[in-house]
């Protein structure tokens, strides 16, 4: 009886190691992403952000403690092309000069199944906090943890494009919004995470 | 009787007038758009003028196939050869910047990263990955090839005028409205 406890101990103290060891929070900024698709007169246009932080705690075991943090450089955005770049920085689209940033803070996390997650948090553009929700996948390669997830956002609910561009007959309300996030897990990072990197080719100039 | 027709056909008589009513309003769009600063205005205009540049691709298709398979009426013996040779060369030319002219800017959409979407429903392949060299490249090229267009069908209306108001002959009538002769 006594081994039988023993062993469960043993086994539910190891099993609070891994857990801990899969804790991926260890952001890989140049493997992540986020980009957007809007629609001008029905033509997709691709667009992204390339400046971006993310932090992150992410334990597949335990989805709800999950906690993110993304913060945006919304001067950076590549909305397509050089037009729309030097417009949408200005004050009826993002107003980077008041807004410079846009932040997502993580509330509540929930597992669906199948390798699938929800994300609920709090969307911060241009003063304007609203509600988002955020279906999103997580795999682990090794040490390596992937996030993928797309959700909608409505550009009028955060007045990006103001004025005459309010109107959605030409730029939709719709911006399909697409994340991926490439995070180490923690634990093990100082050991691992120095090969992998190395493992990476470098960039010849 | 089967003689050599004398005038177009009805419906090569449409498409002649259709078309080319259609490409200078396009290029006069396309003209006065490029040079507006960034606005709905502008992005409406651009749509518009690519949505019609699909219209007048199909219209000369349709046009190409009715004249392969519709014989002209022959230009008059009068012409001097080298009148006759200028005169198909020149129809040639307009042909060409017929297609090409359609196709590049659908190309250079493309390459600039805009899918052409007809009427903003049906949207056409883009046949190129987004590059900026490339878009710029393709921007020139159909920039000129409607330059020169424009130059030819100048050349064009200004041969038709002659042939009507000094050669006193029928090329301009036939292909203008009205019933053959």
């Amino acid at each position: 009886m006594k081994k039988t406890l023993l062993v469960a101990a043993l086994f539910s103290a190891i099993g609070a190691i891994s857990a801990n060891a899969a804790e991926f929070s260890a952001v890989q900024a140049d493997k992540s992403s986020i980009s957007f698709v809007s629609k001008q007169m029905g033509v997709a246009v691709n667009g992204k952000f390339p400046k971006f932080t993310t932090q992150l705690a992410f334990d597949p075991a335990k989805p709800e403690a999950t906690k993110v943090n993304i913060s945006v450089d919304l001067a950076a955005i590549d909305a397509g092309s050089k037009d729309a770049n030097d417009e949408v920085v200005g004050k009826p689209w993002f107003n980077v000069r008041m807004f410079p940033t846009a932040t997502f803070t993580s509330t509540s996390t929930k597992a669906v199944g199948g390798g699938k997650y929800e994300i609920t948090g709090t969307m911060n553009i241009k003063g304007k906090a609203l509600p988002v929700v955020a279906p999103f996948t997580f795999k682990a390669d090794g040490n390596t943890g992937t996030f993928d997830g797309t959700f909608a956002l409505k550009r009028n609910d955060f007045a990006i494009g103001e004025g005459s561009w309010s109107d959605v007959s030409m730029v939709a309300n719709e911006v399909q919004v697409s994340f991926r996030v490439v995070a180490n897990a923690s634990a093990s990072a100082t050991p691992a995470a120095a090969p992998a990197t190395s493992k990476t080719p470098a960039k010849t100039k | 009787m089967s003689t050599a027709p004398t005038r177009y056909t009805g419906t090569a008589k449409v498409l002649h007038w259709l078309i080319a009513l259609m490409i200078l309003t396009a290029f006069g769009v396309g003209f006065y758009m490029t040079g507006l600063k960034f606005s709905p205005e502008k992005l409406k205009l651009y749509n518009w003028h690519k949505w019609a540049g699909v219209t007048i691709f199909m219209l000369v298709v349709l046009r190409v196939l009715w004249r392969l398979t519709h014989k002209p009426p022959p230009l008059p013996d009068t012409m001097p050869t080298i009148q006759k040779f200028a005169a198909h060369f020149g129809h040639g030319l307009l042909y060409f910047f017929m297609i090409a002219i359609p196709l590049s800017g659908w190309l250079m959409s493309s390459a600039k990263g805009f899918q052409t979407v007809w009427f903003g429903v049906l949207p056409l392949p883009d046949l190129l990955e987004k590059s900026e060299d490339l878009g710029k490249t393709l921007e020139l090229v159909h920039r000129w090839l409607n330059y020169t267009m424009i130059a030819t069908v100048a050349g064009h209306a200004a041969a038709a005028l002659k042939h009507h108001l000094i050669d006193r002959d029928d090329i301009l009538r036939r292909m203008l409205p009205g019933k053959n002769a």
